[in-house]
Order: structure tokens, then sequence, then C-alpha cells
């Protein structure tokens, strides 16, 4: 008797369960390796809750073309170690069809530049990371989308060239930076910018993490700089631009890189913020289409990913919007290719990354005019772009001063392709022949 | 029962001083070593070696050279991070500008470079002692940390200060799988903990431990003690720069000096206490507990929610982690403030009276 109880419930529930497993489509993993609590985990929270709305959005919409996202976050806490861990947890199940892997850290997307070549998985670095991977001859499955530091740093040049009628030459320009990869990176690209437009450039490290800064802002007052162009991560900020208060240096002739620019570095500075520039390559503020519909849509059926939605619409929620749009148009683009509502696997997700096109008439179609600027990769440039946006705190919000604004591209590419070759020969890479992709 | 040495008689002094006079240890450790070798190998999968192996070898090992300072030696030392960051940096600097240098030898002078710091850095601990050596020595974290990003030469002009390093090579086989990077981690630590364990059994190890016990003791007995407490900054700055070049190496394939950071001392410094001060076994121990225990939580706690019905994100998985965690080592210091490798010890005693305890 009890056998068969057994065996009938057995079956009965097989019956039900079967249906069930047959219906389940294919769907687009996100390996997310998140961050929302630790040092960093404000800054976190702004940007995944931007990614993962966005994926929520595209799945209310009917999917990618029918394929329906799915995902996983494991948080990193910003450290290494645990990043790599959490990338070994979730690479199995991203095997199949992955999205674009975003880490939002330059020490985890170091370590995994070479995990994810060797597991075949594609990685993207959207203004972070090794940005030597702009050479995708050698890093085929490295994307630092958008734009660069390098790049940037190229662009705020161009951007006081034009104030000052279309030169620099005699001028002083102070670089004051995070003393770490970060801080470090643009200063190539700015000493070959400095060669070309003869002005002076002085570099000012500041120690992690930077929450005394008497001495720089002592010298940089020496110096009498016309313009300080300030890489700065976290506290720093804040403490830059108090400091420059203090020391009654202007700070409409300070600019930030896009991580010294978002409400949370200028915000805690109160007044001393007024008047202070920064780029992006993101705008900020619910005035983008997009945004709003994110926030009506998902936010309005009780699925939103932020608990305090005030973090909609800032500059960091915006770009976890944007590496989101980039990366899902990235699928739609392999699609076009290789049939549309399947899933991607992975050697297709990394042909769209680099095939992408996404035109100012796409994004009029998103909805996202204007929110990132135009991005169109290749074989031989995986960064796409290189523009970026000068913005200016007025104290309330970040009040956008100029159009897209691109990098001397002939000047810094060249870095980037020296810097791949000489990884190529450090790892004993044979670069890809470009000219064979198609 | 089985755990009892009745009938083992030690007929020669070589019987009575082996490292595991009684053999079911002996085989017990042999089945241990072949699990490690041969079964692991076999059937661990990628995640395993990558996320969970590597890492802890690698970390065991650094324990074991803090743990020969600070446990033997007595000497506080809140610099294991930096002496890593040399130990790794200096390895790449070796492979990078020494054309066709084996690995193995870049390793071991990577391991001398960092005795060498280590000994620069040791010599306060002549005047110094307790607590204030440890502040000595939090100078060798900032002071190498700085360096290493303030001197472009010592990353190979890499524009950010991050090195990325070679492929592993030896005798041309490219040490490229997992399983194969283990395998080279395992063999470098099993010798390195062998080392270990015969030098505390020796007469450095005597030393050690009585200039720890007493150093003024230990001088009027003979010791030399600068000779003793350099020797054993040496040595565990030898382990700890091996540990580095492996977490370089080995592990993350990148790094840069801030990876190396003050934080990275201290979870060294916990392996050994919850670990077991003045213990070899009590190395490995902590490092899987330090290490493992997290990632266990990590993995344990959204599936246990999801049996209560609570709804857990990653942010409060990580929260609560961290609570349990820190409630975890409170409560094995309160229970056994030795460490576990002595739960480990008491365990055994008590086995080998069971099950006729008197």
């Amino acid at each position: 008797m009890k056998l068969k109880q057994l065996v009938i419930a057995a079956a009965l529930s097989v019956g039900l369960l079967a249906p069930a497993l047959s219906q389940a489509a294919p769907e687009q993993f996100w390996a997310i390796p998140s961050y929302r609590v630790g040092p960093y985990g404000a800054n976190g929270q702004s940007f995944y809750g931007g990614f993962v709305d966005y994926l929520s959005y595209v799945n209310m919409k009917g999917g990618i073309d029918g394929v329906q996202n799915a995902w996983e976050e494991c948080e990193t806490e910003y450290n290494t170690a645990k990043g790599v861990e959490c990338y070994e947890r979730m690479k199995s199940k991203a095997k199949a069809f992955p999205g674009p892997i975003h880490t939002m850290s330059t020490g985890i997307s170091y370590a995994l530049v070479d995990k994810t070549a060797a597991d075949h998985l594609p990685l993207a670095m959207m203004g972070y990371g090794l940005t030597s991977a702009v050479d995708g001859s050698v890093f085929p499955w490295a994307f630092p989308l958008v734009t660069t530091y390098q790049m940037q740093a190229s662009a705020i040049v161009k951007f006081l060239k034009d104030k000052n009628a279309g030169s620099l030459a005699g001028k002083k320009i102070v670089f004051l930076y995070h003393d770490s990869a970060y801080g470090k990176e643009p200063i190539v690209a700015l000493e070959a910018e400095s060669r070309l437009g003869k002005f002076e450039l002085v570099e000012i490290p500041v120690a992690h993490p930077g929450n005394e800064q008497g001495a720089q802002w002592q010298r940089i007052r020496q110096e009498k700089p016309d313009y300080v162009i300030m890489w700065g991560w976290g506290v720093m900020n804040m403490t830059a631009l108090k400091t420059a208060q203090k020391m009654g240096f202007p700070r409409d002739k300070m600019i930030g890189s896009w991580w010294a620019g978002s409400e949370e570095d200028v915000v805690p500075a109160g007044d001393a913020a007024k008047g202070y520039m920064s780029a992006t390559w993101n705008v900020s503020g619910k005035g983008v289409p997009l945004i709003a519909d994110i926030e009506k849509t998902v936010y309005g059926a009780g699925k939103g990913n932020l608990s305090d939605r005030s973090k909609i619409g800032t500059i960091l929620y915006n770009r976890g919007v944007s590496a989101a749009v980039a990366s899902v148009e990235a699928i739609r683009t392999a699609q076009a290719k290789y049939g549309k509502g399947k899933p991607m696997d992975p050697d297709q997700v990394r042909w769209g990354l680099e095939n992408l096109n996404i035109t100012d008439a796409r994004l009029k179609q998103l909805g996202a005019t204007g929110l990132l600027p135009e991005v169109k990769t290749s074989c031989d440039n995986h960064e796409g772009s290189g523009k970026v946006k000068i913005q200016q705190w007025d104290g309330a919000k970040w009040i956008v001063l100029t159009d897209w604004i691109e990098g001397n591209k002939a000047l810094i590419h060249p870095l980037f392709k020296a810097e791949a070759a000489k990884y190529a020969k450090e790892k004993g890479i044979t670069p890809r022949d470009c000219s064979k992709e198609k | 029962m089985i755990y009892r040495e009745t009938g083992q008689f030690k007929t020669s002094y070589a019987a009575d001083q082996q490292i595991f006079p009684i053999r079911q240890d002996r085989i017990g450790m042999a089945l241990l070593l072949l699990a490690a070798f041969v079964v692991v190998p076999l059937f661990a999968g990628n995640y395993w070696f990558n996320a969970i192996l590597i890492p802890f070898l690698i970390f065991a090992l650094a324990a074991l050279g803090l743990n020969i300072l600070t446990g033997y030696a007595g000497q506080l030392s809140l610099g294991s991070a930096a002496f890593m960051a040399v130990g790794a940096y200096a390895a790449y600097n070796f492979q990078v500008r020494v054309e066709g240098i084996p690995v193995l030898l870049s390793f071991i002078l990577a391991g001398v470079t960092a005795a060498g710091v280590g000994i620069l850095f040791g010599l306060p601990s002549l005047r110094i002692k307790g607590f204030y050596l440890a502040v000595a020595t939090l100078a060798a974290q900032f002071f190498i940390v700085w360096c290493l990003t303030k001197f472009p030469y010592l990353s190979n002009n890499s524009s950010s200060g991050v090195i990325s390093v070679p492929n592993i090579e030896m005798f041309g086989f490219v040490f490229a799988t997992p399983q194969s990077r283990y395998l080279f981690v395992l063999t470098l630590v099993s010798l390195l903990a062998l080392a270990a364990k015969n030098m505390v059994r020796s007469t450095t190890g005597r030393a050690w431990m009585a200039v720890r016990d007493m150093d003024v003791a230990a001088e009027v007995i003979g010791i030399p003690l600068m000779r003793t407490k350099l020797l054993a900054f040496a040595v565990s700055s030898f382990y700890c720069g091996v540990a580095g070049a492996l977490y370089a190496f080995c592990y993350l394939g990148s790094v840069e000096p801030d990876g190396f950071s003050l934080d990275m001392s201290f979870k060294i410094l916990f392996m050994i206490i919850v670990g077991g001060v003045g213990s070899i076994l009590g190395s490995f121990l902590g490092a899987a507990f330090i290490l493992l225990l997290p990632i266990f939580l990590d993995i344990a706690l959204p599936w246990l929610a999801e049996l209560v019905h609570l709804p857990f994100d990653s942010a409060t998985v990580s929260h609560i982690q961290l609570m349990v965690f820190g409630a975890l080592i409170m409560f094995f210091l309160i229970v056994e403030p030795h460490g576990l490798a002595r739960l480990w010890q008491i365990g055994k005693e008590k086995l080998r009276l069971w099950p006729f305890p008197h």
C-alpha cells in the first residue's frame, strides 16, 4: 500500500515538474560580481542598481528579442581575491550564454583579464580597468568600452585648449592624482599632450585614501597653476575641494575625472564644490526618457533593485544603465548575425561586442539620447568612442557644459598599441591579425 | 581504540626522533598527501582549484612564515603582506629582466630578496619588543607599498604600476591549467612545510623558542640574540616572499602594490591566532578557517534563507557573513585560546585513551 502511494506521488510530481522543465526557455545569464558593502559600497549600490534595473526593464519589455535575462550577484566588497572567487563560482553557469561581465573595479578586472581570455568569457571594463585592452588583437575577450583614462585626459586637455583660444602654450597644469593604478594611468597621455601642446605639467600624487592634502595644496599654491586636473577617488575628492577652498584656489579651474564627478563626491564638500568641473561619459538626471521610463516601468511594478529611490538619476546610477545598454546592444548585434530570438554563446557575444555600432538613431530609439556617446567598436579598437562631456556642479546638480569631446586619438592610441605589444611579449601571446577578422 | 600506540616499540634514536612517532599518524599523513596529490587533481573542478585550494595553500604558506617569526621566535610582526609584495615583485622582475631564468630559481631568489628586506626591518627587534616591535614592522608595511608605487622601475615601467605576470614554464612545460598550477603550489608548500617542521625541531628552532620564552635567559645560556632574531626574520620573510610570488604567479596573475595592504597582514595574523600560535599544523588550519569559512557562509546563507523564505540579497548575505564570522572567531578564542591546532591535539590525546579514560 505504502509503496503504491509512493509510486503514485512520484509519478504525479514528475508529471507536474516535467512540463515546467521543458518550458524553461534558455536565458542569457549575467554573472554580476557586484559590491554593495565595504568602503565603496555606496558607489556600487548606484551603479549595480542601474545595471540590474535595466536588465529587469528589458525583461519586462519582452527580453532581448524574446530572450529573457537571468542574473546572479556575488558580493566582492571591491576586494580582488573575493572578486576572483566570485568569478570562479559563477563562471560555470555563465559558460553557455553569458552576458558581458562588469566588475567596476580596476583590481578585479586586471585579475580577470587573463582568466576570462582562458575561459572564453567576455569581460567589459567601462571606464576603468586595463586600458591597453583597446588593442583587440592582443585582448580578444576584454573590452574597455566607450572610453579610457588616457582618452579622457586628452579630451580634458582639448577642452581647456578650446577655452584658451586653441592653445595652452606656456600655461601650467597640475595633475593631482590618487597614487594607485587608477591615478597613474593618464600620466603617459598627459605627458604626451604637454610635449605636443607645450604646456608645463606638474604631477602631484596623493597617497590613499587622501583625507589629508595640506602639503599637496601648499605646493599647488606655490606653483600657481592655471588649472588643476584631478584624478581622485572616494574621500580624496571632497578633501581636495575643501582644501582648495581653504587655500583659495578657484574651483572652476579644477577638472576631475569621471570617478571624481558624481554626487557622492561633491555633495559632502558642500559649498566648496560649487563651480567644480568634471568629465563624464554619461549624463545624470531623469531628463533622459529611458531613465524616467525605467523608474515608471520597473519601480511601478515593484521590481526595482534600489531600496533608496533617490539614487535614481544620479551619475553612477545612469552609468550603470549605460553599461547595461551597451552590453544588451552587443547581444542584439550578435543576434542580428547569428539568429534573432536565440540566446548567444560566448563567441557570439564577443563578436557582438567587437562589432558594436550604437548610433545616435539607435540611442534615440532606446530613449537614451545623450545618455552615452555613440559607440562603434572593431577588432583593433575595443574602445569604440573615446568621448566625454564636461559638466559643472552648480551647488545642487550637474550642468552639462559641452557636447561630446573626443580625445586626440592619433596621439593616444599608439600608446595603447605599444603597451599591448609589451604585454603580448611578456605573456607570449601572438596577436590576431585584425585585417582577417570579420 | 584504533588510535593507540601499544606495541609500537622504538628501537633506534631515529625512530624516536621522527616527525610522526606514532604509526597511525604516519599512515594518516601519507593518506592525506596521497589525497592531495592524486585524488584531488583527479576529481576537483576548476572552481575548487582557482578559488579555494590554491589561495588556501598560498595563505597557509604565508601564515607558516609569520608563525615562524611570531609563534616560534616571539617577534610580533604586522608586515607579512609587505614581505609577500617584495616576493611577488622580485619574482616578476627576475622573470622579466633575466632572459631564460628558470621559474623555480626566480621564486627562490624572490624569497631571498624578501629575506634580505626582512632582516633590514628586523633590526629594530634587537632593541624593542612586543607591541613596539609590531609598530616598527608596520613601517615595513607602509614603506614597501610606497616604494613599489613610487619607483616605476620595480613594475617594469608599467604605466599603471600593476604588474601582470608571465606564464610559469619549466623544462618546456607550461603550467597553464588550474590542475598543474595546484600541483606546482602544493609541491612547493609541502616541501617548505617539511623544511619548517624540521627547522623548528632543530637547534635553530629551539633557540627561537628560548628567545620567545625569555630572551635574557636565552642569552645567558649562550644563544646569540642578534643572530637568532634576525634569522627568524630572514626565514619568515623568505616564506612570505615565496608565498607572495605564488600569489602573483599562480593565483591572481596580476597584482598591484595596494593589494598587499595592512588588511592582508592582519588576515595572516588572524590565521595564526585562530589556527594556533607556534604550530605548523595551526598555520594550515588557520588559513583554512579564515579563507574558507566566509566562502562557505556565502554559499550556505542564501540557501538557508530560501529554506525559511527570507528575501536575502547579496549585500545582506555579506553583512550576515561578517557578523557570523566575527562571532565564530570570538567563540573559538574563548573556548580555545591556543587555537584550532590545540583542539586537534586535545582530540588526539582523548582518542589515545578512548574508550577507557582515566
